[in-house]
């Protein structure tokens, strides 16, 4: 018997990697999604070593004497009108550019998996009750409920990553809760309640990773949005606060410097973001391809 | 159907008492009440107490929402805690603003995404539908407000075109208009091409096809009318979020609509108008969401036979 069980569970292993080597080789054949990969892995190692990159006094670090220079040797992307160094700031600003986006998207998919998972297994009173307050949330324009709960939170990272989860949940609760439904009618999970296997280990084992598709897929199509309102969140001021750099924020501060023409202030930021977008964006699209190949033609 | 609409309506009544709750204790878990947003910090406590006492704010939590509810249904929106001012009549003022922004940049956006998906998918793999693909990535990535500057900085500064702030006249429209639209195009485009890429492969097609149809008759006929029911749900997202995407829009282009009066609003804890505001913008939204599904039912037999039933 537990011969047979290692059995079972190395043959498990085997097809898992087998499927995720399939995954990877009609990702590779992607090419933009590969050109979107490799920005993603620069802005990712930029962030992680940012410190080593440029010393994050300098972007907080406020200098008189160089106020709103354009692009030069000593300041590569210029400085703004306190004197910090725009270079220094696009650094240390993509570690919470991306925290915001990859971390609400992990944060909303736990979250929303767990829920989404419970309410789909069990049904019932509480998925009438979760789905009815889903409704609701959704109802609320997003980006309206976002700033209310950064209102009453206080205005920063922790909180703006708090409020873009609220607001995004609702929207992977209602996905997950539809793939599990279309789950838990096969034929492999009636078989394991046949065999007596508990309601947890069911879902841990049999049900989540079989929806883990549509969810990575779901997940991956968002975290670029889900940068982008946040980035719009700390442009409008209710996110990241000054003088911590980040992307949105500091597009707001070029905003009056863009009217005196100082064009630097704007195109840095604003270019950062798109290309962060824009590499998510085609990873996302990638991995949705290499995961279900039925949407390609 | 008259009966499907009217429990779709009255269906509509406990979602809005639940949104008003939902904002209603969201509001009032901000730190510090208004009084002392209004006076500043050199205010006295007892000045400050003064003010939230005749604001009404140092009623029990309870109190208040079921006495904004009640005003609510008599038809009062309440007055704004900062400016003393009717929200109503600010409402009058701002509202036409912020819907012209909506429904230019949605009619647009729908007409052009529809229309553009539809020729990538007809033409897949041609160089329209490379382009158009492409572009569309690429708009989908870049933020709405970074895009609005852009466009200030070139034709607003540089070319001298538009206005770069401000106005209520038709110049000063067309930049935010284009922001707003570009971004919602991109949507209806990708998901025009994926639904129409989808529905061009059914046996029903074929089998038209087989009949001899003319190309153009397939296309939009056949295809697109099964093609169309997950772009409406889209465009009706959009149409929605339109009114909170205003809130950026108006902040870059300064103009003078509900989404900065919103935003003044919540900056300065002025709950009456922040309440209000949400209700009439979530209000458009939930109708818009009816509307979806009317036309849902228009549009598709099956579903009318279900929803009528």
């Amino acid at each position: 018997m537990k011969h047979l069980q290692r059995e079972h569970a190395r043959r498990k292993r085997d097809m898992r990697r087998e499927h995720a080597r399939e995954t990877w080789r009609l990702f590779c054949k992607n090419k933009a999604a590969l050109f979107g990969l490799a920005i993603l892995v620069i802005f990712v190692l930029v962030a992680l070593f940012a410190d080593l990159i440029v010393p994050y006094e300098n972007a907080i670090a406020q200098d008189a004497s160089v106020r709103l220079d354009g692009p030069s040797a000593a300041h590569l992307f210029g400085t703004d009108k306190y004197g910090r160094d725009v270079f220094a700031q696009i650094v240390h600003g993509s570690r919470r550019s991306l925290t915001l986006g990859i971390g609400t998207t992990l944060l909303s998919v736990v979250i929303g998996g767990l829920i989404g998972a419970l309410c789909g297994f069990y049904g019932g009173k509480l998925d009438a009750i979760v789905m009815r307050i889903c409704d609701i949330v959704m109802c609320i324009p997003a980006l309206l409920f976002a700033l209310a709960v950064v209102a009453a939170l206080g205005a920063d990272m922790i909180n703006l990553i708090i409020a873009i989860t609220i607001i995004s949940v609702p929207s992977y609760i209602r996905v997950i809760r539809s793939v599990i439904l279309s789950i838990v009618e096969q034929d492999y999970i009636y078989a394991a309640r046949l065999c007596g296997t508990s309601n947890w280990k069911i879902i841990l084992h049999h049900v989540l990773p079989n929806a883990m598709g549509p969810i990575i897929v779901q997940a991956s199509m968002n975290v670029a949005s889900m940068m982008l309102t946040a980035a719009g969140l700390s442009f409008i001021g209710m996110g990241v606060q000054q003088p911590t750099p980040e992307w949105g924020a500091m597009l707001n501060e070029a905003r009056d410097s863009m009217l005196d023409g100082h064009l630097h202030l704007l195109l840095f930021p604003g270019v950062a973001i798109a290309l962060s977008a824009l590499s998510l964006n085609l990873v996302g699209d990638g991995l949705r391809d290499a995961l279900d190949p039925r949407l390609k033609s | 159907m008259l009966k499907y609409i009217c429990k779709r309506l009255l269906l509509m009544i406990p979602t809005l008492l639940g949104i008003i709750f939902i904002v209603f204790t969201v509001m009032n878990l901000t730190p510090g009440s208004p009084g002392r947003t209004i006076l500043g910090t050199t205010a006295t406590q007892e000045q400050v107490d003064q003010l939230n006492h005749e604001l009404g704010y140092d009623r029990p939590f309870l109190v208040r929402f079921l006495d904004y509810c009640g005003d609510l249904l008599q038809g009062d929106m309440g007055t704004s805690y900062r400016t003393r001012a009717d929200f109503t009549t600010e409402l009058k003022g701002r509202m036409p603003t912020t819907l012209k922004l909506g429904i230019a940049s949605f009619v647009l956006s729908s007409i052009l995404g529809i229309s553009l998906g539809i020729l990538s998918a007809v033409k897949q793999y041609s160089f329209a539908d490379t382009f158009c693909s492409t572009t569309a990535i690429l708009f989908a990535s870049i933020p709405g407000f970074f895009l609005g500057m852009v466009l200030i900085y070139v034709f607003g500064l540089q070319l001298g075109w538009f206005p770069t702030f401000g106005g209520t006249d038709f110049k000063s429209y067309v930049l935010p208009v284009i922001t707003l639209t570009l971004s919602n195009t991109v949507i209806v485009q990708r998901l025009t091409r994926t639904t129409m890429l989808e529905a061009v492969r059914q046996d029903y097609i074929r089998t038209a096809k087989a009949k001899g149809c003319s190309k153009s008759r397939i296309t939009w006929k056949h295809a697109l009318k099964n093609a169309i029911l997950p772009v409406i749900t889209v465009m009706g997202i959009n149409a929605g979020s339109v009114m909170g995407g205003a809130v950026i829009c108006e902040t870059v282009f300064s103009l003078p609509g509900m989404g900065t009066y919103i935003l003044t609003a919540i900056r300065s804890k002025d709950i009456p108008v922040v309440m209000s505001s949400t209700v009439v913008l979530s209000l458009i939204f939930c109708v818009i969401m009816i509307l979806v599904d009317v036309l849902y039912a228009v549009i598709d037999p099956r579903i009318r036979e279900r929803v009528t039933r």
